[in-house]
Protein backbone atom coordinates (compact mmCIF):
# COMPACT_ATOMS: atom_id res chain seq x y z
CA UNK A 1 0.00 0.00 0.00
CA UNK A 2 2.84 2.70 0.82
CA UNK A 3 4.25 1.85 -2.76
CA UNK A 4 0.78 3.12 -4.30
CA UNK A 5 0.30 5.71 -1.78
CA UNK A 6 3.44 7.49 -2.57
CA UNK A 7 3.15 7.08 -6.49
CA UNK A 8 -0.38 8.16 -6.65
CA UNK A 9 -0.69 11.28 -4.68
CA UNK A 10 2.24 12.36 -1.81
CA UNK A 11 -0.53 13.51 0.75
CA UNK A 12 -4.00 12.86 -0.94
CA UNK A 13 -3.53 8.58 -0.94
CA UNK A 14 -4.47 6.50 -3.20
CA UNK A 15 -6.71 7.09 -6.38
CA UNK A 16 -10.31 6.00 -6.22
CA UNK A 17 -9.90 3.16 -8.51
CA UNK A 18 -7.31 2.15 -6.11
CA UNK A 19 -9.55 2.44 -3.10
CA UNK A 20 -12.69 1.52 -4.79
CA UNK A 21 -11.68 -2.02 -6.84
CA UNK A 22 -14.65 -3.77 -8.12
CA UNK A 23 -14.78 -6.28 -5.55
CA UNK A 24 -15.99 -3.61 -3.35
CA UNK A 25 -19.09 -3.04 -5.60
CA UNK A 26 -22.51 -4.54 -4.98
CA UNK A 27 -25.30 -3.50 -7.41
CA UNK A 28 -28.96 -4.04 -6.69
CA UNK A 29 -29.02 -5.18 -3.45
CA UNK A 30 -31.52 -5.89 -0.67
CA UNK A 31 -31.85 -4.25 2.25
CA UNK A 32 -35.04 -4.51 4.83
CA UNK A 33 -33.87 -1.09 7.23
CA UNK A 34 -30.38 1.17 7.25
CA UNK A 35 -28.58 -1.64 9.40
CA UNK A 36 -28.87 -3.93 6.52
CA UNK A 37 -28.26 -1.19 4.09
CA UNK A 38 -24.61 -0.58 6.24
CA UNK A 39 -24.04 -4.04 6.80
CA UNK A 40 -23.99 -5.00 2.92
CA UNK A 41 -21.73 -1.63 2.71
CA UNK A 42 -19.31 -3.29 5.35
CA UNK A 43 -19.55 -6.71 3.89
CA UNK A 44 -18.22 -5.62 0.56
CA UNK A 45 -15.15 -3.49 2.03
CA UNK A 46 -14.58 -6.81 4.40
CA UNK A 47 -15.00 -8.59 0.50
CA UNK A 48 -12.25 -6.69 -1.03
CA UNK A 49 -9.94 -6.54 1.98
CA UNK A 50 -10.07 -3.14 3.10
CA UNK A 51 -11.43 -4.28 6.41
CA UNK A 52 -12.31 -7.21 8.97
CA UNK A 53 -16.35 -7.44 9.62
CA UNK A 54 -15.49 -6.27 13.21
CA UNK A 55 -15.56 -2.47 11.13
CA UNK A 56 -19.19 -3.51 10.17
CA UNK A 57 -20.18 -3.54 13.25
CA UNK A 58 -18.49 -0.09 14.02
CA UNK A 59 -19.95 1.55 11.23
CA UNK A 60 -23.54 0.57 12.72
CA UNK A 61 -22.96 2.08 15.78
CA UNK A 62 -21.18 5.03 14.56
CA UNK A 63 -25.24 5.84 12.92
CA UNK A 64 -26.76 4.64 16.66
CA UNK A 65 -24.00 7.22 18.76
CA UNK A 66 -24.36 10.41 16.53
CA UNK A 67 -27.37 9.56 14.16
CA UNK A 68 -27.85 9.79 10.49
CA UNK A 69 -26.20 12.51 9.06
CA UNK A 70 -24.17 10.38 7.49
CA UNK A 71 -26.84 10.74 4.88
CA UNK A 72 -24.51 13.04 3.08
CA UNK A 73 -26.78 14.07 0.10
CA UNK A 74 -30.27 13.17 -0.81
CA UNK A 75 -30.55 9.32 -1.55
CA UNK A 76 -26.56 8.91 -0.70
CA UNK A 77 -25.24 8.05 2.75
CA UNK A 78 -21.24 7.80 3.89
CA UNK A 79 -21.34 4.87 6.27
CA UNK A 80 -17.54 5.25 8.00
CA UNK A 81 -16.36 4.67 11.58
CA UNK A 82 -13.12 6.07 12.80
CA UNK A 83 -9.57 4.39 12.08
CA UNK A 84 -9.57 0.89 14.04
CA UNK A 85 -8.02 -2.48 14.37
CA UNK A 86 -10.67 -3.96 12.20
CA UNK A 87 -9.25 -1.53 9.35
CA UNK A 88 -6.78 -3.26 7.39
CA UNK A 89 -6.07 -0.71 4.80
CA UNK A 90 -7.84 2.42 3.48
CA UNK A 91 -10.98 1.36 1.34
CA UNK A 92 -14.30 2.49 -0.16
CA UNK A 93 -17.00 -0.05 -1.12
CA UNK A 94 -20.25 1.42 -2.94
CA UNK A 95 -23.18 -0.15 -2.90
CA UNK A 96 -26.82 0.38 -4.60
CA UNK A 97 -29.94 -0.74 -3.54
CA UNK A 98 -32.90 -2.08 -5.38
CA UNK A 99 -35.98 -0.74 -2.97
CA UNK A 100 -34.39 2.42 -1.87
CA UNK A 101 -34.40 2.63 2.13
CA UNK A 102 -35.23 5.29 5.35
CA UNK A 103 -32.12 6.37 7.78
CA UNK A 104 -33.94 8.89 9.55
CA UNK A 105 -33.05 11.81 7.56
CA UNK A 106 -35.26 14.93 7.76
CA UNK A 107 -34.35 15.84 4.21
CA UNK A 108 -31.89 13.48 2.48
CA UNK A 109 -34.37 10.02 2.79
CA UNK A 110 -34.58 7.44 1.41
CA UNK A 111 -31.18 5.90 0.56
CA UNK A 112 -30.53 4.67 -2.35
CA UNK A 113 -26.86 4.40 -2.63
CA UNK A 114 -24.61 3.52 0.22
CA UNK A 115 -20.72 4.33 0.32
CA UNK A 116 -18.72 2.44 2.89
CA UNK A 117 -15.62 4.01 4.00
CA UNK A 118 -12.72 2.93 5.88
CA UNK A 119 -9.59 4.83 7.00
CA UNK A 120 -6.45 4.54 8.77
CA UNK A 121 -5.66 8.00 9.14
CA UNK A 122 -6.89 11.63 8.95
CA UNK A 123 -5.53 11.98 4.95
CA UNK A 124 -4.81 8.63 3.45
CA UNK A 125 -8.44 8.34 1.50
CA UNK A 126 -8.57 12.59 0.45
CA UNK A 127 -7.95 11.97 -2.88
CA UNK A 128 -9.89 9.28 -3.41
CA UNK A 129 -12.77 10.59 -1.37
CA UNK A 130 -12.68 13.57 -3.38
CA UNK A 131 -13.07 12.68 -6.87
CA UNK A 132 -15.95 10.50 -5.54
CA UNK A 133 -17.54 13.34 -4.29
CA UNK A 134 -17.17 14.82 -7.61
CA UNK A 135 -18.26 12.16 -9.36
CA UNK A 136 -21.09 12.13 -7.41
CA UNK A 137 -22.39 15.69 -7.63
CA UNK A 138 -22.73 15.36 -11.24
CA UNK A 139 -26.65 14.56 -11.58
CA UNK A 140 -26.27 12.51 -14.61
CA UNK A 141 -23.42 9.86 -13.51
CA UNK A 142 -25.07 9.71 -10.35
CA UNK A 143 -27.92 8.47 -11.81
CA UNK A 144 -26.08 6.48 -14.01
CA UNK A 145 -24.17 4.47 -11.35
CA UNK A 146 -27.47 4.42 -9.59
CA UNK A 147 -29.07 2.66 -12.50
CA UNK A 148 -25.81 0.22 -13.42
CA UNK A 149 -26.79 -2.87 -14.60
CA UNK A 150 -23.61 -4.48 -12.67
CA UNK A 151 -20.76 -4.24 -10.77
CA UNK A 152 -18.18 -4.29 -13.69
CA UNK A 153 -20.28 -1.31 -15.17
CA UNK A 154 -20.01 0.87 -12.17
CA UNK A 155 -15.81 0.13 -12.19
CA UNK A 156 -15.77 0.90 -15.36
CA UNK A 157 -17.63 4.41 -15.09
CA UNK A 158 -15.62 5.10 -11.83
CA UNK A 159 -12.09 3.97 -13.87
CA UNK A 160 -13.02 6.82 -16.84
CA UNK A 161 -13.89 9.32 -14.30
CA UNK A 162 -10.70 8.80 -12.37
CA UNK A 163 -8.63 9.14 -14.88
CA UNK A 164 -10.79 12.91 -16.69
CA UNK A 165 -10.22 13.71 -12.56
CA UNK A 166 -6.13 12.81 -13.46
CA UNK A 167 -5.66 14.83 -16.65
CA UNK A 168 -7.59 18.19 -15.39
CA UNK A 169 -6.72 17.56 -11.20
CA UNK A 170 -7.43 21.60 -10.05
CA UNK A 171 -9.88 20.30 -8.08
CA UNK A 172 -8.10 17.50 -6.03
CA UNK A 173 -5.62 19.73 -6.05
CA UNK A 174 -7.33 22.78 -4.03
CA UNK A 175 -8.14 19.93 -1.71
CA UNK A 176 -4.97 18.48 -1.01
CA UNK A 177 -2.68 21.49 -0.96
CA UNK A 178 -4.48 22.97 2.49
CA UNK A 179 -5.02 19.98 4.46
CA UNK A 180 -5.06 21.62 7.68
CA UNK A 181 -2.20 21.17 9.19
CA UNK A 182 -2.01 24.30 10.01
CA UNK A 183 -3.50 24.01 13.61
CA UNK B 1 -10.01 33.68 8.21
CA UNK B 2 -10.97 30.03 9.75
CA UNK B 3 -13.91 27.62 9.07
CA UNK B 4 -14.36 24.57 10.84
CA UNK B 5 -15.68 21.68 9.22
CA UNK B 6 -17.43 19.48 11.57
CA UNK B 7 -18.61 16.10 11.10
CA UNK B 8 -18.78 12.68 13.44
CA UNK B 9 -15.65 11.43 13.12
CA UNK B 10 -13.54 14.23 11.65
CA UNK B 11 -12.49 12.23 8.24
CA UNK B 12 -15.40 11.87 6.02
CA UNK B 13 -18.22 13.91 6.16
CA UNK B 14 -16.38 16.82 7.10
CA UNK B 15 -13.17 16.35 4.18
CA UNK B 16 -16.39 16.54 1.79
CA UNK B 17 -17.55 19.97 3.57
CA UNK B 18 -14.09 21.30 3.24
CA UNK B 19 -13.72 19.91 -0.51
CA UNK B 20 -16.97 21.74 -1.12
CA UNK B 21 -16.63 24.56 0.86
CA UNK B 22 -13.20 25.35 -0.83
CA UNK B 23 -14.51 25.27 -4.32
CA UNK B 24 -17.61 27.49 -2.85
CA UNK B 25 -14.66 29.62 -1.53
CA UNK B 26 -12.95 30.32 -4.53
CA UNK B 27 -15.92 30.70 -6.64
CA UNK B 28 -17.08 33.40 -4.54
CA UNK B 29 -13.18 35.21 -4.01
CA UNK B 30 -13.02 34.74 -0.01
CA UNK B 31 -9.83 33.82 1.01
CA UNK B 32 -9.91 31.28 3.66
CA UNK B 33 -8.46 28.06 5.35
CA UNK B 34 -10.97 25.54 5.94
CA UNK B 35 -10.20 22.78 8.57
CA UNK B 36 -11.72 19.18 9.58
CA UNK B 37 -12.46 18.22 12.78
CA UNK B 38 -14.77 15.65 15.46
CA UNK B 39 -17.72 16.27 17.31
CA UNK B 40 -15.23 16.01 20.31
CA UNK B 41 -12.96 18.72 18.88
CA UNK B 42 -15.42 20.74 17.84
CA UNK B 43 -15.91 22.61 20.69
CA UNK B 44 -12.32 23.67 22.00
CA UNK B 45 -11.34 24.06 18.45
CA UNK B 46 -14.44 26.41 17.66
CA UNK B 47 -12.94 29.02 19.96
CA UNK B 48 -10.81 29.96 17.43
CA UNK B 49 -13.07 29.66 14.13
CA UNK B 50 -14.74 31.85 12.21
CA UNK B 51 -17.63 29.99 10.97
CA UNK B 52 -18.57 26.15 11.84
CA UNK B 53 -19.77 24.19 8.68
CA UNK B 54 -21.89 20.66 9.82
CA UNK B 55 -25.13 19.34 9.31
CA UNK B 56 -28.49 20.65 10.79
CA UNK B 57 -27.88 17.42 13.18
CA UNK B 58 -24.82 17.50 14.63
CA UNK B 59 -25.13 21.49 15.06
CA UNK B 60 -27.82 20.42 17.71
CA UNK B 61 -25.58 18.00 19.16
CA UNK B 62 -22.92 20.91 19.46
CA UNK B 63 -24.95 23.06 20.70
CA UNK B 64 -24.53 26.98 21.52
CA UNK B 65 -20.63 27.73 20.26
CA UNK B 66 -18.95 31.21 19.41
CA UNK B 67 -18.68 31.36 15.90
CA UNK B 68 -21.56 31.44 13.60
CA UNK B 69 -22.71 28.04 12.48
CA UNK B 70 -24.18 27.21 8.72
CA UNK B 71 -25.68 24.38 8.32
CA UNK B 72 -25.90 22.04 4.72
CA UNK B 73 -28.77 19.78 4.11
CA UNK B 74 -26.69 18.39 0.67
CA UNK B 75 -22.83 17.83 1.23
CA UNK B 76 -22.10 17.67 -2.57
CA UNK B 77 -24.48 20.62 -3.70
CA UNK B 78 -21.77 23.00 -4.87
CA UNK B 79 -25.24 25.81 -4.91
CA UNK B 80 -26.15 25.11 -1.62
CA UNK B 81 -22.70 25.82 -0.06
CA UNK B 82 -21.73 28.77 -2.23
CA UNK B 83 -25.66 30.45 -1.44
CA UNK B 84 -25.00 29.76 2.33
CA UNK B 85 -21.62 30.76 2.45
CA UNK B 86 -22.41 33.93 0.75
CA UNK B 87 -25.12 34.53 2.65
CA UNK B 88 -22.63 34.04 5.78
CA UNK B 89 -20.04 36.61 4.27
CA UNK B 90 -22.60 38.92 3.34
Amino acid sequence: MSEATAAAAPSGGPRLTQLLPVDAIRIGESAADWRAAVRLAGDALVASGATTPAYTDEMVATVEQLGPYIVIAPGIALAHSRPSPAVLRAGISLVTLLEPVAFGHRENDPVRLVIGLAAVDEEGHVTALSTLAELLSDEARREGLIGAAGAAEVARMVRSFDESQAVDPASVNTTVESTGETS
Amino acid sequence: MKILAVCGMGLGTSLILRMNAEKALKQLGIEADVEVSDMGSARALAATADLILTSQELAEQLGPVKPRVVTISNFIDLNEMVTKLKAAFA
